[in-house]
């Protein structure tokens, strides 16, 4: 890691993100249908230590993605996969608004 | 982690809302330090990525699951301001389009997520960079401790919230057992996804990474050092 690495070709930037939105939408719409279904481990604590009912309905229960299913769609995988897809999509919109918002023009590092 | 609507009563969920937000807008101000041209579109990427794993639960032991909080991943990819503002549009999206952590549970998840998470990962992070070899490669283990740490680190203030005002009469030493328990072995998973993500960017573009910059920095010192001599 000490040499010098200008000779080599560096990934651009748009290439990079291009990537990992690919793999994000692919992890997003296709393997999250092989995740586990067993509750995560506060869910699981929750039902071992007693407090598990105190537990509330949910407020958007109503959502057309709610529990990352899309309503309407019978077929669990396509369901998830939707919901999942459109969840990337939704916090890409918001998360590459709000930082492009955000950053510095240019390269100047006092600049504001 | 998610933590749905009725665990916690609604002083403690005032509370934690009014720590949310207060961590927010210091976020928003930080941030602008973190991000520029070059860095703004790899913090997008690292929202929606971190969503996107979020919804890959692992199996952990008999009965429960685990998935990736991304709390230090995104401090040490992007930087610690900007990491609490992507784990908290995260958590957004997800309690309003997901139903996935309640709505006046939001401000106990940024909390525990996207403040105890990113900055105890973060923390964790630059204490080990500090004493391992000065090479951006060194990046990837500190993260991954960084993310070990930062996991059951998140299950203790879920407990010492439930202590203060938990909706149900179980002991502080009860439940924090069993969260930290658990949640160490969640928090392996952590740092095994957090190790292959800054790994995959510091591989390819070092200089994106916030939490190399100072490696990056003395590198370059020291290749001018060689060259002048």
């Amino acid at each position: 890691m000490t040499s010098p690495r200008s000779s080599h070709r560096r990934l651009s930037t748009r290439t990079l993100v291009v990537v990992g939105v690919l793999v994000s939408l692919f992890l997003a719409g296709v393997v999250s249908y092989y995740a586990s279904s067993h509750p995560d481990g506060l869910m699981f604590v929750a039902g071992e230590k007693g407090f598990l009912a105190s537990e509330k309905g949910h407020a958007t229960s109503g959502s057309p993605f709610a529990g990352y299913a899309t309503h309407g769609i019978g077929n669990a995988r396509l369901s998830g996969g939707i919901a999942g897809v459109v969840g990337v999509a939704v916090v890409g919109a918001l998360a590459f608004g709000l930082f492009t918002v955000l950053r510095r023009r240019g390269h100047d590092q006092h600049g504001d | 982690m998610h933590v749905p609507d009725g665990f916690l009563d609604a002083p403690t969920s005032v509370g934690t809302a009014v720590v949310a937000v207060a961590a927010v807008g210091v976020a928003l101000r930080g941030a602008r330090r973190e991000l520029d041209d070059r860095t703004a579109p790899l913090a997008g990427l690292v929202a929606l990525f971190v969503f996107a794993t979020q919804m890959i639960n692992f199996p952990i032991a008999a009965g429960t699951s685990g998935h990736l909080l991304g709390g230090a991943l995104a401090a040490v990819l992007v930087g610690p301001f900007t990491a609490t503002l992507a784990i908290t549009v995260v958590l957004i999206v997800q309690a309003i389009l997901m139903a996935d952590g309640g709505i006046t549970a939001l401000g106990t998840n940024i909390t525990l997520m996207g403040v105890v998470g990113v900055w105890v990962g973060w923390g964790v992070f630059t204490l080990v960079r500090a004493v391992l070899p000065k090479r951006t490669a060194m990046v990837v283990p500190a993260a991954a401790l960084g993310a070990l740490v930062s996991v059951p680190t998140a299950a203790l203030g879920f407990s010492v919230l439930f202590a203060l005002g938990g909706n149900a009469d179980v002991p502080f030493s009860t439940v924090a057992t069993a969260m930290v328990g658990v949640h160490v072995v969640i928090g392996i998973g952590e740092a095994l996804i957090t190790a292959l993500a800054v790994a995959s960017i510091v591989l390819t573009r070092p200089d994106l990474v916030h939490g190399a910059k100072p490696l990056l920095a003395q590198r370059e010192l020291t290749i001018r050092t060689a060259v002048s001599a």
